[in-house]
């Protein structure tokens, strides 16, 4: 137990290192470490945030998607009652299409009926009248028998 | 150190070993200098908050390299202890727990290294022929350390409660403020302020150097042949990890004490 000046020397140095410590270690770690420990909350925070946007959009996505498939399903009921529609009417016209060229057919069929029933009646006429002529050249007065020739025709 | 092992004289070994390198500032034995408590002190200081220093320096926010996880773990584990038994700004009390708690571990740690290895080295490369390694087995440390926490306790008593309170609380703490009370008082603070340096100190330096006495022992024993190095180096080796946690142990409650002494000072009985 000799006590001397070492102790006084070994008091300033432990004050110096005391300062040094106080100084230049202590201040910048915990300035470290409050920095990262803000860092983090600050991380947390927005994760939090990012959840809860994602959530959000989420709700978002779903309801469009529902939308979506609504208007679609709505579209392909438009569409299919449209077809439906567009076959009938598609139908109809056709029957009256067919209708007519029928009715065309039938009335042009006619017409020449008539015509070569016309033609062939004057034909007939003509040459019952030439057959006529030349059996009763000599007998028969064409004037005198005109009537009974013209209704001959008139019956053909 | 060689001849008192050849003569293995054991009083003659130790008390070499326990000399101070000394030199004299000025007349009287008071002015004598131990240059090796004194200088291996300052290089352990040095070496152990330069280190702090270099790691702190380049201390990041973000991802930590691993030394500053370590320096951080230490601080973490400092601060921590700091906070449960002192109630205020940590500014100051902080740095000074932690340089408390290294300068005594590091100081402490020398411990570690075998006498004759140290004594080796003191000796031939650094020609000192005495060398004590150990700057906390030198009362000068110990005392130099506890009476400075002594000096800043009775600053923070006075900065914090004023003169006034201070010496309201030497005289009516703790059995009550009636005038009758107050030798009594005064008394037991008296006792309370002389034994706490004393404690502080003591106990360190009794740790350290009744350590180092055993380690004398033991390597002394494994000077005698064959069976006392064998004998000697196990039980050598079993006292160094036993001393391991004697020498955190001690800069532990070196450093708590320092911390306890200090929350007191703030708040009072």
């Amino acid at each position: 137990m000799n006590l001397n000046v070492t102790l006084i020397a070994q008091a300033i140095t432990f004050f110096v290192f005391i300062f040094f410590c106080a100084k230049f270690v202590w201040p910048p770690l915990v300035q470290a470490i409050e920095d990262r420990q803000k860092m983090i909350a600050g991380g947390l925070a927005a994760a939090e945030e990012g959840k809860k946007s994602l959530e959000v959009s989420a709700r978002q996505s779903e309801l469009s998607i529902a939308t979506a498939r609504n208007r679609a399903q709505e579209i392909v009921v438009q569409a299919e009652s449209r077809v439906a529609q567009m076959i009938e009417e598609a139908k109809v016209a056709a029957k009256q299409e067919g209708e007519r060229e029928k009715a065309a057919a039938k009335a042009e069929i006619e017409q020449e009926l008539a015509r070569a029933k016309e033609s062939l009646r004057s034909q007939v006429a003509s040459l019952v009248i030439t057959g006529a002529e030349q059996i009763l050249r000599r007998e028969v007065d064409a004037k005198a028998h005109a009537d009974i020739l013209n209704s001959l025709q008139q019956q053909l | 150190m060689t001849v008192e092992v050849e003569a293995l004289n054991s009083t003659a070994y130790i008390g070499h070993h326990l000399t101070n390198r000394t030199i004299s500032l000025g007349e009287g034995s008071f002015w004598t200098l131990h240059l090796d408590t004194f200088l291996t002190s300052v290089a352990l200081g040095v070496v152990g908050f330069g280190l702090l220093w270099w790691v702190v320096r380049g201390a990041t926010a973000g991802v930590p390299t691993r030394r500053q996880a370590f320096v951080e773990i230490l601080f973490d584990f400092v601060d921590s202890q700091v906070k449960g038994i002192f109630h205020g700004n940590r500014a100051f009390v902080g740095p000074l727990a932690m340089t408390v708690f290294i300068w005594v571990f590091l100081m402490n740690a020398m411990d570690f290294i075998p006498v004759d290895l140290a004594g080796l080295m003191t000796e031939h490369v650094m020609q000192q022929e005495h060398w004590k390694p150990v700057p906390t087995s030198d009362v000068n440390t110990t005392f130099a350390l506890a009476l400075s926490i002594w000096g800043l306790m009775i600053f923070y008593n006075i900065k914090v409660k004023g003169w006034g309170g201070w010496v309201h609380e030497l005289f009516c703490t703790p059995f009550g403020s009636h005038f009758l009370l107050w030798p009594l008082n005064f008394l037991f603070n008296l006792v309370e302020y002389i034994s706490k340096p004393l404690s502080h100190a003591l106990r360190l330096y009794g740790n350290i150097y009744a350590g180092e006495i055993i380690f004398m022992l033991l390597w002394m024993w494994a000077a005698t042949g064959l069976v006392g190095s064998v004998f000697g180096g196990v039980l050598a080796l079993g006292w160094s990890i036993f001393h391991i946690l004697i020498v955190a142990l001690q800069a532990y409650i070196f450093m708590m004490l320092t911390v306890v002494y200090m929350a007191m000072a703030h708040e009072g009985h």
